[in-house]
């Protein structure tokens, strides 16, 4: 019982990585129906300046904060130099570009970096906590804690402020948008701003479990693939909770059905994804829209 | 059934005179390279026509390369049977796989099939490892290298260089006679306007799956001549990144001709070398960059650039970029079949 507690509480750590991940993805989803396949190498990226700053002797909460501010400028430039030229081309050539993106990144990683797996350090004590009778680690808590805030700050900055307010109406509505007098396209290139930020706190908080190398975003994008999609993609809260529910089952399925194990998580999580859009394509929390064919 | 013109009849003795000259006067370490090619130009066809015409985008193609691939090195490896063979039985257990995840696919619009092909060509390597009892694990399998039969004077490079281009050859050309006539006409449709296909009686389900399954039969010989000339299969051979890749190919050489899977096949295997020579220390940063500047000028990739260009020089007016509908596909059940260039 214990263990399934603390199985079940590591599987929720996971999940809201996942979900700060999967967030990214809807975030861009949402305003432009394009997937950034190349969230996961930009997070991979980050996570990389955030180790070199704390190499640097920065304390590694400044670097963190700092990597988060240079993931949101640079997700910003990004929009505005590659994606801006390809907006209106079709489907096919924007995900070549994003994989375009992917393969660059990860070959950047690999050129400042190298291609050997470092160690990257954790921010939080390393002690478990006792709560209850029960040893939780504090690495577990602690991303629990920074993937809430990050979620709640997010919500709040759509909910709540004008700027927030523009970038959702930009999505929704972009024509209305413009006459309003909202700048689309900048409204456009804030979001990837705000993605690359939102990935680069997820890459920051899986590298001291999965440990820092140019290829250590690629099972993590499909675990947010399958978060997203179980949530619905174009539904941010669909995002979270799908996120916090697909860590709890791969890390359930993971531990205790035998034939699935480590390896086959992965295989798990394609599974969920191709139920989910043959069952339900909308996912849990998006709406079903009616096409006519 | 239209004619073949003559033009495209003397492009393609001309393309055959080249494949079957190339092996004897480009230096010996580049034929291997070269058998590489058809192999991938073989996979990419099959996105030509499931991507390029038929609009369904598959990111996952390189799992079917390593079920091909697969078959035929258990079958060599464990049971001792003859390379051909293995082929054959590879088509057909790829074309299953395919028509599978065809009916699936069929359940997935636009950018969600990408999104899932991906998660499988990612989750790919990861079955392999894990049915070790099967497929060697980690390790992978080795295969005995390939000996031209007794008769033939041919080293066994050669005679594989030769064997992969004939059968290239044939699958383009069976690609070719099958997406000539209804077939391509409905995918097309199907593409460009699935409400007006349909209610001109095109079947969607049937047509778009049976897509799916002739690609994957395609990438399935295609991984199984990846496995022979290499001699060994392991789960780093089929990584998410081939099935990156072949995408990346069928769109840089030009996803809307059967032209184009052929220089695609010769951009992936020859790119990356290229992309060494001018940067060694970053060939995937030049590769990446060059990937999103050919995507923001050319985006109708090489062969769609070369025939613009074509055109121009004629005087004529372009062709119309892939996914602009022209006026005449909006109905597109009665218009005569275009003339493939």
């Amino acid at each position: 019982m214990e263990s399934l507690l603390q199985q079940v509480f590591s599987g929720i750590a996971n999940g809201g990585i996942y979900a700060c991940m999967a967030l990214a993805l809807v975030m861009i989803y949402q305003s432009t129906h394009h997937i950034n396949f190349a969230q996961g190498e930009m997070a991979m990226f980050s996570t990389f300046v955030a180790w070199q700053l704390a190499q640097m002797g920065l304390p590694l909460w400044l670097a963190f904060l700092a990597t988060v501010a240079i993931s949101f400028g640079g997700g910003v430039l990004l929009e505005r130099i590659v994606i801006r030229p390809v907006e209106r081309a079709n489907q096919l050539t924007v995900v070549i570009v994003s994989l375009g993106l992917f393969i660059a990144f990860n070959g950047l990683a690999g050129l400042f970096w190298g291609y050997i797996v470092k160690s990257f350090p954790t921010p939080f004590p390393t002690t478990p906590l006792q709560i209850g009778g029960v040893a939780f680690s504090a690495q577990d808590v602690g991303v629990i804690v920074v993937s809430v805030v990050t979620l709640g700050l997010i919500s709040l900055f759509f909910q709540k402020t004008k700027l927030g307010l523009a970038m959702r109406a930009a999505a929704l509505y972009p024509e209305q948008s413009r006459v309003l007098g909202i700048r689309v396209g900048w409204m456009l290139a804030l979001g990837w701003g705000l993605a690359a930020a939102v990935g680069a706190i997820s890459g920051i908080m899986i590298a001291p479990i999965v440990f820092l190398d140019p290829n250590m975003m690629q099972s993590v994008i499909v675990y947010a693939f399958a978060a997203a999609v179980l949530g619905g993609i174009e539904s941010p809260i669909g995002a979270v909770v799908g996120g916090l529910v697909l860590g709890v089952v791969i890390n359930l399925l993971g531990t205790y059905v035998d034939w699935i194990g480590n390896e086959l998580r992965l295989a798990a999580a394609l599974a969920i994804i191709v139920v989910v859009l043959v069952v339900r394509p909308a996912g849990l929390f998006g709406r079903v829209t009616v096409q006519r064919v | 059934m239209p004619r073949p013109d003559a033009g495209l009849v003397v492009r393609v003795a001309v393309a055959a005179a080249v494949v079957a000259a190339l092996p004897w006067i480009v230096p010996s370490f580049l034929v291997f390279d070269l058998i590489y090619v058809g192999a991938y130009a073989i996979a990419i066809l099959g996105l030509v026509i499931l991507t390029g015409m038929n609009g369904q985008i598959s990111l996952g193609h390189g799992a079917f390369m390593a079920l091909g691939g697969y078959v035929v090195a258990i079958l060599a490896h464990s049971l001792g049977w003859p390379y051909w063979a293995g082929v054959l039985l590879a088509a057909v257990a790829s074309g299953l796989a395919g028509l599978f995840i065809g009916l699936v696919a069929l359940r997935l619009a636009g950018v969600y099939l990408a999104l899932a092909t991906f998660s499988l060509a990612v989750a790919t390597p990861s079955f392999l490892k894990h049915y070790k009892s099967i497929t060697g694990g980690f390790g992978g399998m080795s295969l005995a290298p390939v000996q031209a039969p007794p008769g033939v004077p041919l080293d066994g490079q050669h005679w594989l260089y030769y064997v992969t281009w004939a059968v290239a050859g044939a699958l383009f050309l069976i690609s070719a006679l099958l997406v000539r006539g209804k077939f391509g006409r409905a995918l097309r449709a199907l593409r460009d306007n699935p409400i007006a296909a349909v209610s001109f009686g095109v079947n969607p389900y049937f047509y778009k799956t049976l897509a799916f399954g002739w690609s994957a039969v395609l990438a399935g010989i295609s991984g199984g001549f990846l496995a022979i000339p290499t001699a060994f299969v392991s789960p780093d051979t089929f990584t998410s990144a081939l099935s990156i890749t072949l995408l990346i190919g069928a769109v840089l050489g030009g996803i809307s001709t059967f032209w184009g899977a052929l220089v695609g096949g010769i951009v992936i295997e020859f790119l990356p070398l290229v992309a060494q020579q001018v940067n060694a220390a970053a060939p995937s940063v030049v590769y990446g960059v060059a990937l999103i500047l050919v995507m923001m000028f050319l985006p109708d990739g090489i062969v769609g650039g070369v025939l613009r260009s074509i055109h121009r020089l004629r005087r004529a007016p372009p062709q119309p970029a892939l996914d602009t509908p022209t006026p005449s596909s909006t109905t597109p059940i009665t218009v005569s079949p275009q003339p493939r260039e």
